[in-house]
């Protein structure tokens, strides 16, 4: 308990991606809380890419948590410009309602 | 023993502030609890010595895409709508399989952390990259910008393409509001302009639209 290893941080990691993955299974409320339930899934990938790279010694981890980075924020600026044009068409974002395609 | 006792609180913060990003009732303490996580990830980074991807975390994550976040939540006015998370109106049905599937992933993730081992071979094969005596931020540098040049360019164009998107998106086009166009102006022509007539004495001109 004491020793932290490579295995607590990948603990971690674990705990924050299945907190994120039941975020967007439960979530009765407006689609912005999935977008940053999608948020957290990245930051676990993240935990779990620094945590080997430092492990390893290798730096190419880190490297690529960077490229992760710019894709969430790029995957984020789309997502909520996607939600601005969904509710000026439709007047809601309550994942309720969020139902023409009827899946 | 700091290290551990550092660990456990910051993990311990980012995993009570991921719980409530998810079941918190209002958006906006929603963004706050994921501001939250971010830093104390962000601190983690720092602690085990990636120091520049935690400085990068805050800047990018807390600086620009929560305060993103904070601006549609404000635009879109969501932070009223106040639901209960587990007492829905109908067709909660899908709340204990989802539950039940996220108790699977979870279990199977820690199944496959303890009972995962290197080979000691992999071990020795791996040569170590990081010098010692050089900055985290310093090694970083040198190899991103030789090794991964083309990954580095083809994630700005992955910004860049964002950014034309989310404009596109948003843009709207107004009616009933007179703008300057140039290309227009530029390119009309003297025969759209003047017309020269021949006039006779004493007649006048009909004009006609």
């Amino acid at each position: 308990m004491i020793e932290i290893g490579l295995g607590h941080y990948l603990t971690l990691g674990a705990i924050i991606f299945t907190i994120g993955i039941v975020g967007i299974f439960l979530n009765r409320k407006n689609i912005i809380v999935v977008l940053m339930s999608i948020e957290l899934i990245l930051l676990a990938v993240n935990i779990n890419l620094v945590s080997f790279s430092i492990y390893l010694n290798d730096i190419a981890g880190q490297v690529f948590t960077l490229f992760i980075l710019t894709v969430a924020a790029a995957e984020a600026a789309i997502g909520l410009a996607i939600i601005v044009v969904y509710y000026r068409n439709a007047g809601t974002i309550r994942v309720e309602e969020i139902d023409k395609l009827k899946g | 023993m700091a290290h551990a006792i550092f660990f456990y609180i910051f993990s311990a913060i980012a995993i009570i502030s991921a719980i409530m990003v998810t079941a918190s009732k209002n958006t906006v303490h929603s963004v706050f609890f994921l501001i939250l996580d971010f830093i104390s990830i962000s601190c983690l980074f720092i602690m085990i010595g990636a120091e520049f991807l935690g400085m990068i975390m805050l800047i990018v994550y807390v600086g620009a895409v929560a305060v993103l976040f904070l601006f549609v939540v404000m635009m879109l006015n969501v932070a009223q709508q106040k639901n209960q998370w587990f007492l829905s109106t109908q067709s909660s049905g899908h709340i204990p399989v989802g539950l039940i599937i996220s108790t699977i992933i979870f279990f199977e993730l820690i199944i496959v952390i303890g009972g995962w081992k290197y080979k000691p071979e992999l071990l020795e094969k791996i040569n170590p990259e990081i010098i010692e005596n050089v900055s985290n931020t310093h090694s970083l540098g040198q190899i991103l910008y030789t090794d991964y040049i083309h990954i580095f360019q083809i994630s700005g164009m992955i910004l860049l393409v964002a950014m034309i998107g989310a404009i596109v998106l948003t843009f709207r086009q107004r009616d009933g509001v007179k703008r300057q166009s140039y290309i227009k102006q530029i390119s009309r022509e003297r025969s759209e302009g003047v017309q020269v007539l021949d006039v006779k004495s004493n007649e006048g001109v009909s004009v006609d639209d």
